[in-house]
């Protein structure tokens, strides 16, 4: 079957086997491999993409679904070679170890931000809920979304805990 | 350390830009032209003998390229183990199968979802039989799980280490001794430290990519031990070690569970080697239970015999641990990781039996704290449910029985074990004002008076960890079978280029550790050069010297120490160009600020590009010293290392529904002199995480047939950011003196230190209900349960 939508705000449109899941079209077909596949039953979160302006699992839903859609990946996110400031907010507060569960949890992140771009600890906590870490023990994934948030709302982020000590 | 130093200081990561942009190169991303893929045919049955399999129909399907079977690899011999005690497994199984997950067939596909069709067109005629699961019936040698073994009992780790069944009877009877004295009192109380899958969010994935004519392998595998895995598939395929290359790239997380040289890995690289072309298999999150190692799985009974004041006279475990089917990498040594750590970090004695049995069900390995967990999760349990009886403080219990600080570095355990450094008292200490102690525990009172069910719980442990030394290697546990030297030594390589920009090379096998920034801060001070400048190439093994690995917390103390060595080499050459540069005596050479200069004269210096274009060029370099600038160390530390800690929580039960919140968490750890305040904490958390995860959620549970009921992430549960609070975090400083780094590792502190101190706190909570022990995980019906139970 012929599918077609826009990823990153590239138009995309190419032949795939009806059965194909969205996440191994973006990672096997659009070489998009910062999608990650986490647990096949939509509980790890790992491959959250941007679906029409929400959060989507790219692995529980077929290609073919997609057809037309607006998609955005974590390939997506920076701009001109500027890091959208969830990413900087990662990094900044080493909300990341292995980085495999990474593009989802920024992803998830984004959107949380997008629809409140000042949410309390508890519902940043809420709102990643569906995202899975086995590294940081969302401790600094939390701090990363808080810096994110400062960030976007064009204020001063708070200092990371370490410079405190 | 020069003036410039970053050690301690913040240095963001190296390795984030790429993977917060989706750049991140994992073992699944690598895509080579001509690649066919691996789905297994897996055993439903965790006893089971195979009748027949029939693989026709699928071989015939479009798109198959192979279907392999036991026949066709048992040439290959068995799964290797460093512990060749029990059975090892056959890469493919055609006779009994031993566990749900077992393979027994392999077929390669075009593309993966071929693969899986046609692995589901392969017959397999099982005739299924009882299975052995519960440890005490597995003891009982009723049914054995292997024929050729005498017994399910693989062995018996006891305490203290190296003593005789005389000298342990001595102990053994000292503390009986004491039970009938006037003012003693003996607490016992069996738990269960259940089985936990370790869940790496990255699926193992392995792709060979074997070079017919060239009669070479590239393995990329998502592994915590690429040189061992390159030495694994060498030793298979009659192969040297330089034909074989193992690019572990980034590896999405391991704790443990990729620290094993796999079948699948040998499989993989057979398919390639077969069809002349790269293979590549990825395995399921249900593979990742059944078929990846798992973790933990005792069940033991502790002792704590003691006096009303605070005394303890004698502590004794005595249990079983869950070997699983197989003997893997580690398998039975991991029990064996508790001995060290039996007595923790007090002085009484300690009596220690662990029995290891084979079951029915996935082998067990090394899982993030492997086998100190447990320990520290039985004693610090049972010192707790002492401290309640006789109505003491548990902090002040521990103060009093502690090794003191003045006993270094002296100190042996009670287990017989040297330890290298410790300051209990001064941690605890810390750990109470940090928490405010008495604040917390009127807040806990107050929470009461409201008819609220809040509790307060304290564990502190001791680890071992950056092995390390030669004890395990007496034991028979070495890499030899993985072609490697079996010390578990570390190994760096420094070299300077001639443009003055420096690689460090280095056998580690990071998943998350920030490898990345920390090689290159430990080299940058060294050689006063700045960070940007030094690239850390590990996980690759036709780049760097190999080493064991990264696991058992010990990259930092015995890799990071050969990489402290090899720049000390480097820079002790580069003083003496420097010196005959800077016509300036090599004494008064130091490095700073990219480059070295005379002490106390600024102005005369000169930067790393002219030493090393120096270097590269012998007629500018001093007469007789070779060009070149660039050395490797191998460090071989002296002892173990022993960081420690204090942790303190605070829970509220819902009584009506048994739902656990954990309000706080205080952690106060020592893991002697810090690189990367930034890592370490992080470092920390994790680890908390993930034994609150223990604690509250996790439970990889078989069913009396064998059948795995927590095989996927609907049904073992792991904690989500909903389920932890912050977490609040301080540290003591008590370097080592074993390795020039004064580090000791902090990989799997956490992890130590946590189920216990939850499980305290929860205990606390419904003290006044009347309960005295629930075992974990504290689910809601299993806390409602024992609060019902408590009041019937």
């Amino acid at each position: 079957m012929q599918v077609s939508m826009s990823v990153n705000d590239r138009q995309v449109s190419k032949k795939v086997e009806p059965r194909t899941l969205l996440v191994h079209f973006l990672r096997e077909d659009l070489g998009l491999t910062g999608t990650h596949v986490g647990c096949e039953t939509s509980y790890c979160g790992a491959c959250t993409i941007k679906l029409d302006g929400k959060a989507v699992l790219s692995c529980t839903m077929l290609a073919v679904q997609a057809e037309g859609a607006d998609i955005t990946t974590v390939e997506g996110l920076a701009r001109n070679g500027t890091l959208h400031p969830v990413q900087e907010g990662f990094w900044e507060r080493h909300g990341l170890q292995c980085g495999f569960c990474t593009p989802g949890m920024i992803m998830s992140a984004v959107t949380l931000l997008e629809e409140n771009d000042n949410p309390s600890e508890e519902e940043i906590r809420h709102g990643i809920e569906g995202n899975l870490c086995r590294c940081t023990g969302y401790h600094n994934i939390v701090q990363a979304i808080e810096y994110a948030g400062a960030k976007m709302r064009g204020e001063e982020p708070a200092p990371a805990e370490w410079e405190n000590a | 350390m020069s003036s410039t130093s970053v050690l301690g200081g913040v240095v963001r990561r190296r390795e984030d830009p790429a993977l917060i942009q989706g750049g991140g190169r994992y073992t699944d991303d690598v895509k080579l032209a001509g690649t066919a893929h691996v789905a297994f045919v897996r055993s439903p049955f965790a006893h089971a003998a195979v009748l027949s399999i029939d693989t026709s129909a699928a071989a015939s399907m479009e798109g198959v390229v192979a279907v392999y079977t036991a026949a066709d690899v048992e040439h290959l011999g068995l799964l290797v183990a460093q512990a060749p005690v029990g059975a090892l497994r056959p890469l493919l199984n055609n006779g009994t199968v031993k566990h749900v997950g077992e393979a027994v067939a392999m077929v390669v596909a075009e593309d993966p979802y071929l693969a899986r069709d046609a692995a589901d067109a392969v017959e397999v005629d099982y005739e299924a039989m009882p299975a052995v699961v519960d440890l005490k019936h597995a003891l009982s040698d009723e049914l054995k799980v292997h024929d050729h073994l005498d017994s399910n009992l693989l062995v018996s780790w006891t305490g203290p280490f190296g003593a005789d069944a005389d000298a342990l009877a001595e102990v053994k009877a000292g503390i009986d001794a004491q039970k009938s004295r006037d003012g003693v009192v003996v607490v016992t109380q069996e738990m269960i430290n259940q089985r936990l899958i370790p869940v790496p969010i990255e699926p193992r994935s392995v792709m060979a990519d074997y070079q017919t004519g060239y009669d070479r392998f590239d393995i990329y595998s998502s592994t915590q031990i690429p040189s061992a895995l390159a030495g694994g598939i060498g030793k298979y395929f009659g192969m040297a070690l330089n034909q074989v290359t193992v690019k572990a790239m980034e590896v999405g997380g391991g704790f443990g569970c990729k620290l094993n040289v796999y079948n699948d890995e040998i499989l993989v690289a057979f398919a390639s080697k077969q069809l002349g072309r790269p293979v590549k298999w990825t395995e399921t999150r249900r593979e990742a239970a059944n078929s990846t190692i798992q973790g933990r799985g005792w069940i033991a009974t502790a002792t704590m015999t003691g006096t009303t004041d605070g005394e303890i006279l004698g502590f004794e475990l005595e249990g079983i641990a869950d070997m699983g089917a197989y003997s893997q990498n580690f398998t039975v040594a991991i029990p064996f990781l508790g001995v060290f750590v039996g007595s923790g970090q007090y002085s009484f004695p300690t009596h220690w039996k662990m029995d290891c049995v084979v079951t029915h069900t996935m082998t067990t390995d090394a899982y993030r704290g492997a086998g100190r967990p447990e320990a520290a999760y039985y004693l610090e349990r049972i010192l707790d449910m002492y401290s309640r009886k006789i109505g003491m403080d548990p902090a002040e219990v521990r103060r009093k029985n502690y090794i003191p600080a003045s006993a270094f570095p002296a100190a042996v355990s009670p287990m017989g074990f040297a330890m290298d450094t410790g300051d209990y008292e001064s941690n605890l200490d810390a750990a109470l004002e940090s928490a405010g102690w008495s604040d917390l525990l009127a807040e806990r009172d107050a929470a009461r008076m409201d008819g609220r069910h809040v509790g307060v719980g304290l564990a502190t442990y001791v680890e071992v960890c950056g092995f390390g030394p030669a004890p395990l290697v007496d034991l028979g546990f070495s890499w030899s079978e993985y072609q490697m030297p079996s010390a578990f030594n570390g190994s760096g390589l420094v070299r300077v280029h001639p443009d003055g920009s420096a690689t460090v090379s280095i056998g580690t096998g990071p998943s998350g550790q920030g490898h990345q920034t920390t090689w290159a801060q430990i080299v940058g001070d060294g050689l006063g050069m700045d960070v940007d400048r030094i690239r850390v190439i590990h996980g690759d093994t036709e780049e760097a010297p190999p080493s064991i690995g990264t696991f058992g917390s010990r990259s930092a103390a015995v890799d990071g120490s050969a990489c402290y060595e090899a720049t000390r080499k480097v820079r002790s050459k580069a003083a003496k160009i420097a010196s005959h540069l800077l016509e300036a005596s090599e004494e008064d050479i130091e490095f700073a600020d990219g480059g070295a200069r005379v002490v106390g004269t600024p102005d005369s210096s000169v930067g790393w590009e002219e030493i090393a274009k120096a270097a590269y060029q012998p007629h500018l370099l001093p007469e007789g010293m070779e060009g070149g600038l660039e050395a490797h160390a191998i460090f071989s530390p002296g002892n173990a290392t022993w960081p420690f800690g204090t942790h303190i929580a605070m829970v509220e039960v819902d009584t009506d529904t048994g739902d656990v919140k954990l309000l706080r968490y205080i952690g106060m750890d020592d893991c002697g002199n810090v690189i990367s305040p930034m890592i370490v904490d992080g470092q920390i958390h994790g680890g908390i995480a993930q034994g609150v995860g223990q604690a509250m959620f996790e439970d990889a549970v078989y069913d009396m047939d064998g059948n795995l009921l927590a095989g996927s992430l609907v049904d073992y549960i792991l904690p989500t950011a909903a389920d932890l609070p912050s977490f609040e975090l301080g540290r003591t400083v008590t370097p080592t003196d074993i390795n020039p780094l004064g580090v000791k590792g902090i990989g799997e502190a956490g992890t130590i230190g946590a189920a216990q101190t939850v499980v305290n706190a929860v205990v606390d909570a419904l003290e006044p209900l009347g309960v005295t022990h629930i075992d974990m995980p504290l689910r809601p019906r299993r806390v409602w349960q024992a609060i019902q139970d408590a009041q019937a």
